[in-house]
């Protein structure tokens, strides 16, 4: 059933790669579609890397492009500096950033709601200001000459790994136990969970993702500064989240697509964007205050649909 | 050796600041007794218990359990020892399903690791299926299998409760801990809790201890009493000595106990 499920995902999948691959080859898609559809993969990659660490586990982090900007940095440092290949570089890229979500996790998770969101604030700032000061990779101008290897295929893979590998955690006995710590935490320790265990599992795992997506970033875009990845970025990647259901893969991956859609298309009308973007995340906050999707789960609603269904034949 | 000391609680105290909430208490508990603690509000009860599961230190003393030293050990190291508790104000899973409760009980026990889940290694389907499959036994047991599909905190106050106590006993306590487990009950539910209390007992050959207030209730199912007041023990016995007991009339003050 489980299997069954997924293999129809994973075909469906394939088939808009397919297709969208094809627009391209066939020259449907121009170079800036396909700068949306690179962005919007990088995007969904972090959002739905942060919704592990701020949506089941309920541990609220704001210093995701801090781990990104890791792993932006260290997969270009070993492709440019190091001439190494560019696999070994986006590997090296997600160890760093979930090593860096491992040292920054252990002391700040002990923390709890805003106290923790500005803890992981400041360390996303202060990973910034290193980047900054470092001469090695460029200081404020930022590392250059970065050799542009991702694209659609590297994207879209990597953005298909990264959701299989979040709801395979999700969907397992360690996912309830992050659910359990973001639903009441001393019960879920009282039940035999080791809660600060499990957050870290949950930040160095999100961070280990948002590395992925950095380095990404770093392939695509040719140059790499450190203003690029700061608390603006963060925020950003929290919005996707909380915009598309805080809990919710299929929201958080509907809410990175319609952001960077939306962000991309006003990119010709500079004065209105902010005010039409923050109009937007306004009226969803009204209507839909639990987010797009609010916990809704493909899994949930087909149960649900299986129970009515079988409702209505018995009764007709 | 036909009976075994499951909790040895020895000369234990707390106190927050200046106050003692919980001084000098000594409690000995043999493997599957079913023991009552009992006391005015803000004698100590809930502390003591918090120390029992960890959530405090003890400021002195020593607590056994199951042989070993556990004062100072983390909530979830004395869960994975054996003892489980439920809450007075009952912390349930709130949106997670009833089987999704039950089943993070089983957790500690769970086969399958974190590797294994991640990569879908076959370990992770049998472990999974598994954990299912025990937990929608576990279930039925406390008539709740209907309800497995269910959101927690959608739950009426009555099975919110059993299913806090069923969520407990999953995690294969040696003792169960329970916080006023007829807190907000009627009459009637707290017969039938009465009557679940001693089943379980019986039924999985556990050790409990129980807070409460309902006088009914502890009279009526415990073997042994303490009371607790000011944080100390001022009386311990059977209910028939406990209700005799001077100092627990003068505790209680006009009570009937």
């Amino acid at each position: 059933m489980l299997n069954k499920r997924f293999f129809l995902y994973a075909l469906l999948s394939l088939v808009v790669y397919g297709v969208i691959q094809g627009m391209i080859f066939g020259e449907v898609l121009d170079d800036t579609y396909v700068d949306t559809l690179v962005l919007i993969g990088i995007n969904i990659i972090l959002a739905v890397s942060l919704n592990l660490i701020n949506g089941f586990t309920g541990q609220f982090s704001i210093g995701h492009a801090g781990f990104m900007s890791v792993g932006a940095y260290v997969s270009a440092i070993f492709t440019v500096n190091l001439e190494m290949n560019f696999v070994l570089g986006l590997l090296a890229g997600c160890v760093a950033a979930a090593l860096a979500g491992l040292v920054i996790g252990l002391p700040t998770l002990r923390l709890k709601g805003d106290y923790l969101a500005i803890a992981t604030l400041g360390f996303g700032e202060i990973i910034r200001i290193v980047w900054l000061n470092t001469d090695y990779v460029g200081g404020a101008s930022g590392l250059n000459g970065i050799e542009k290897i991702t694209d659609w295929t590297w994207t879209f893979f990597l953005v298909f790994a990264t959701i299989v590998i979040i709801q395979n955690i999700v969907n397992s006995t360690h996912g309830r136990a992050l659910v359990a710590i973001r639903e009441n935490e001393i019960a879920a320790e009282a039940m035999g969970i080791n809660t600060t265990k499990y957050k870290v599992i949950a930040f160095v795992v999100g961070a280990f993702f948002a590395g992925l997506a950095g380095a990404l970033h770093a392939h695509y875009f040719y140059i790499i500064q450190p203003q690029s990845f700061g608390f603006i970025k963060s925020f950003e990647i929290l919005v996707f989240v909380v915009l598309g259901g805080l809990g919710s893969t299929g929201g958080v991956v509907l809410g990175a697509i319609l952001l960077t859609v939306i962000f991309t298309a006003l990119q010709e009308y500079p004065d209105l964007r902010m005010i039409i973007y923050s109009l937007i995340l306004i009226l969803t906050m009204i209507f839909r205050p639990r987010g797009l999707l609010g916990n809704w789960s493909v899994k949930k609603a087909l149960k649900k649909k299986g129970g009515d269904s079988h409702g209505n034949t018995t009764s007709a | 050796m036909a009976t075994q000391r499951l909790l040895d609680v020895q000369r234990v105290s707390r106190s927050f600041g200046g106050l003692k909430a919980v001084s000098d208490v000594n409690m000995q508990i043999d493997n599957g007794e079913l023991v009552g603690l009992i006391g005015p509000n803000g004698a100590g009860k809930t502390t003591f218990f918090n120390l029992l599961t960890g959530v405090y230190e003890p400021s002195e003393g020593k607590i056994v359990f199951a042989g070993d030293s556990v004062g100072g050990l983390k909530p979830y190291e004395i869960t994975k020892r054996g003892a489980a508790r439920t809450f007075q104000n009952i912390r349930l899973f709130g949106d997670m399903t009833v089987l999704e409760n039950v089943m993070v009980a089983y957790h500690t026990h769970a086969k399958h690791n974190f590797f294994s889940s991640l990569f879908r290694l076959p370990g992770h389907f049998k472990g999974e299926a598994d954990m299912r499959e025990r937990a929608l036994e576990f279930l039925k047991i406390f008539k709740l299998e209907g309800k497995h599909e269910e959101v927690a905190r959608n739950l009426p106050y009555g099975e919110q409760r059993r299913l806090e106590i069923a969520r407990a006993l999953a995690a294969k306590p040696k003792l169960l801990l329970l916080d006023e487990p007829a807190a907000g009950m009627n009459p009637q539910e707290t017969t039938e809790l009465m009557n679940l209390i001693r089943w379980i007992r019986d039924e999985f050959r556990i050790t409990i201890l129980l807070i409460e207030h309902d006088m009914g209730l502890v009279m009526g199912v415990c073997e042994r009493i303490y009371v607790l007041d000011h944080g100390q023990v001022i009386a311990s016995g059977t209910p028939e000595e406990i209700r005799q007991n001077p100092k627990v009339i003068e505790a209680y003050l006009g009570q009937e106990v």
